[in-house]
């Protein structure tokens, strides 16, 4: 069962921590907070604000639930960034390069764009498993050299077309698109968000009701105990690695496919790195780290109306950075009270002799 | 985990660290020297490579002192990227008010903040290592961002950019200095090449050059040496037992992660405060500090192999800088020469499968070699980043790692 106080508690504490720092931040600067938070909270409100928030929040979502695979798994995919750019690039020149009919275009992109996000997870996943190489460092050097595999792979030399002054893919003919789904005057809700949802019951499922999922777990858990059990800790790690990149792969194709079909030298980056954090606050549970997706994308779309009355549009960057660490913080401080709570009501039901061995008392 | 091996008879297990450092000194000397003959790429070994990779080169090894610092206590320190990132701001901002060395202090206060909130975080609240570190990248960047906003874009008009800061000034052993020019002149084999690459350590160095390097011996020193330091290193093998010893294991965590929290700080003021170095610049960092903890691991863990990761990391940034894409390629030329020594000892102790995947990958890089006359310039600037895989997937079953590395530990609590 779910301990709502436990669960739900630390993100609100983390949340309430964050408005106070970014306060003084903004009164330092000699802005005045409420200001700033009315701003923030009305511009939900004004033209089709609410909708491009969720459409981003579904980019986190697939991004939150690729590192969340590999947190339960206590693998530290921190490439998620690397594995969706490259993924989103190949996918981006391989749609372009197609003719296929409808669906299929469709479905064949998405193939690509798991398939390439897995293969980028692979170098580090073998590494780690087979060489002992912290799979952190070799995640973050290949994210810097996608940077480079982007630029080279759009390069007009191989596979960019120059339009205006931008590098870009070829586009997506019609076919390889998903529809979105039009709300009259707020704007257009990306198709994606239906494939997000079943993936993110798809991640539920596996882990909850498969024996997969439980084996994954139960190696994160403990290697020892779980290798005890038949489980090989080596599998899972290649497994978890594999299948968070796939995920990841998936990142960039709500809004290549979407929105831009063409995959350009100026896409947005940085996509990965806030997948860690949604992860984090969502506790790797789906609809945690839907609601994290959320608040991320919102504290996003909300510095751009920061500018407009004058404040250093930041200042929604170190909330994110702050809320992060609080709610970490605040997750270990609770279950710190919890547990002496439960020490406590231990003890109050001895009636004065120590507690037994079965209540929780000492050996 | 390495077994014992008894038919490792060689000589080079018996040597003493430092003349093992020395023997690889000249093993690489020789493989550059000899790679620079036979591509005829002077640029290898040319005075103004080694200069660009010691100005390169420092950044990256003050980060890896940092993370030795941390990770000798037990600490994971994924967020010396954001020390980094929170040293370069205020760097810039006390050079710009108070001089160079005002700007060092603030750089390495600065730091050494970013490294007691990691201390705060992972001591205290056992919040895991890797979590703390990300969501401190996360804040060094935005702070630094912010801050720049507030600070600087009033004085520069450009929020990405500080205004001009002083920078330190350098120093030549002029004789020296001319000597050795001159004998890199006369383009004699190995002599020159050697010739070349000390002349770019002995010219134009800054005080904070000196203060790095001397930092390596110092590190040793205090970590390997002293009461404090064995203690220290004591909470990163075993805290429980270092608790059962009457050691103040939260103290001596702190301690560490501010210092290493400091060390990074002063890696980021070295982007700001040297000559060549860019002012203030949002973005500057660009993954340093993750590479300087890439450094420290290739280093197993030590002062002596830190800076021998730190060399390696800043020749191969400084080659592609000043060289380009053929240098690189020469590079690679240099890498199979090298492999070929590295097959050599795996085969005379009898490691069949080290020396084929040895020659395997001498094989690969031949072809890479042979087949191209130019790399493509777009991949060029990552040279750094894949001889850090390469050579973490070479190295990486070696290493003696903190057995408490990344470990909750909580006052009176056995785990």
């Amino acid at each position: 069962m779910i301990n709502w106080r436990t669960a739900l508690l630390p993100p609100a504490l983390a949340i309430v921590f964050a408005m106070l720092l970014s306060s003084v931040a903004l009164l330092i600067s000699g802005a005045n907070p409420l200001d700033a938070f009315a701003t923030m909270g009305a511009q939900l409100f004004h033209g089709n604000t609410a909708v491009s928030t969720v459409n981003l929040a579904i980019v986190y979502y697939l991004a939150g639930l690729a590192a969340a695979i590999g947190f339960q798994m206590n693998v530290f995919n921190i490439g998620v960034e690397g594995q969706y750019r490259f993924a989103a690039v190949v996918a981006a020149i391989v749609g372009g390069w197609m003719q296929l009919p409808p669906v299929l275009h469709v479905v064949a992109i998405l193939v690509v764009a798991v398939a390439s996000g897995a293969l980028y997870a692979l170098l580090p996943a073998l590494l780690k498993v087979y060489r002992g190489v912290s799979e952190v460092i070799t995640t973050i050097m290949l994210n810097s050299i996608v940077f480079g595999i982007v630029a080279f792979l759009i390069n007009p030399e191989q596979f960019g077309v120059l339009h205006g002054n931008n590098l870009s893919t070829e586009e997506i003919a019609p076919s390889g698109r998903i529809p979105g789904i039009p709300l009259g005057e707020a704007g257009t809700l990306f198709g994606f968000v239906v494939i997000a949802a079943a993936l993110g019951y798809g991640y539920w499922f596996m882990l909850n009701r498969t024996r997969f999922g439980f084996e994954l777990k139960a190696s994160g858990e403990s290697k020892t105990a779980a290798a005890a059990g038949g489980v090989s800790a080596r599998k899972m790690t290649l497994a978890a690695m594999l299948i968070s990149g796939g995920v990841a792969g998936l990142v960039a194709m709500p809004e290549l496919l979407g929105r831009d079909y063409v995959y350009a030298m100026t896409a947005t980056q940085g996509y990965g790195f806030t997948g860690l954090a949604v992860a984090l606050l969502g506790r790797n549970h789906p609809a945690g780290i839907a609601f994290g997706a959320l608040l991320w994308a919102f504290l996003d779309r909300s510095a751009v109306s920061l500018e407009s009355i004058g404040i250093p549009s930041e200042i929604a960057t170190i909330m994110q950075g702050t809320i992060v660490l609080s709610v970490v913080v605040a997750y270990e401080i609770v279950r710190r009270a919890d547990l002496a709570a439960e020490q406590r009501r231990v003890g109050r039901a001895g009636n004065g002799r120590p507690a037994s061995v079965a209540e929780g008392g000492a050996v | 985990m390495e077994k014992p091996d008894p038919t490792a008879t060689t000589s080079a297990r018996r040597l003493p660290g430092w003349a093992r450092g020395a023997l690889w000194a000249v093993v690489a000397i020789g493989v550059l020297s000899t790679a620079s003959y036979l591509t005829d790429m002077p640029i290898l070994t040319s005075s103004d490579t080694s200069q660009t990779a010691l100005r390169l080169g420092l950044p990256i090894l003050l980060a890896a002192i940092g993370g030795l610092w941390a990770e000798r206590a037990g600490v994971m320190n994924i967020g010396l990227e954001g020390m980094m990132i929170l040293g370069t701001w205020g760097s810039a901002w006390g050079a710009y008010y108070g001089g160079v060395w005002v700007g060092l202090a603030a750089g390495i206060l600065f730091g050494l903040l970013g490294g007691l909130l990691h201390a705060v975080a992972v001591v205290t609240f056992n919040v895991n290592h890797i979590v703390s570190g990300v969501a401190i990248n996360l804040l060094g960047l935005g702070v630094a961002k912010y801050l720049a906003n507030l600070v600087f874009e009033p004085i520069s008009g450009n929020p990405r950019e500080s205004p001009p800061v002083e920078k330190f000034d350098t120093y030549s052993a002029t004789f020296l200095s001319d000597w050795l020019g001159a004998l890199e002149d006369e383009q004699r084999v190995v002599l020159s090449d050697v010739a070349g690459l000390l002349r770019g350590l002995v010219t134009h160095v800054s005080p904070l050059a000196m203060i790095a390097l001397l930092l390596v011996p110092a590190s040793y020193f205090v970590l390997w040496r002293t009461r404090f330091g064995l203690r220290l290193r004591s909470c990163g093998e075993s805290p429980v037992a270092a608790e059962s010893l009457g050691v103040n294991v939260y103290l001596h965590k702190y301690i560490a992660v501010a210092a290493s929290g400091g060390f990074a700080g002063m890696g980021g003021a070295s982007l700001v405060l040297l000559e060549g170095g860019a002012d203030y610049l949002e973005n500057q960092v660009n993954g340093r500090g993750y590479i300087g903890l890439a450094a420290m691991i290739f280093g197993n863990y030590r002062p002596s192999g830190l800076l021998g990761g730190a060399a390696l990391f800043g020749y191969a940034d400084g080659l592609q800088l000043s060289g380009g894409g053929a240098a690189v390629l020469a590079l690679c030329y240099g890498a199979v020469l090298l492999l070929a020594v590295i097959v050599v000892l795996q085969l005379v102790r009898r490691h069949w499968w080290a020396a084929a995947g040895g020659v395997a990958g001498a094989a690969v890089l031949y072809w890479i070699y042979w087949t191209n006359d130019e790399l493509p310039s777009d991949l060029i600037p990552y040279t750094p980043h894949f001889v850090t895989i390469i050579v973490l997937a070479v190295a990486a079953q070696r290493l003696r790692v903190p057995k408490a590395i990344g470990q909750q530990y909580r006052r009176g609590e056995d785990t």
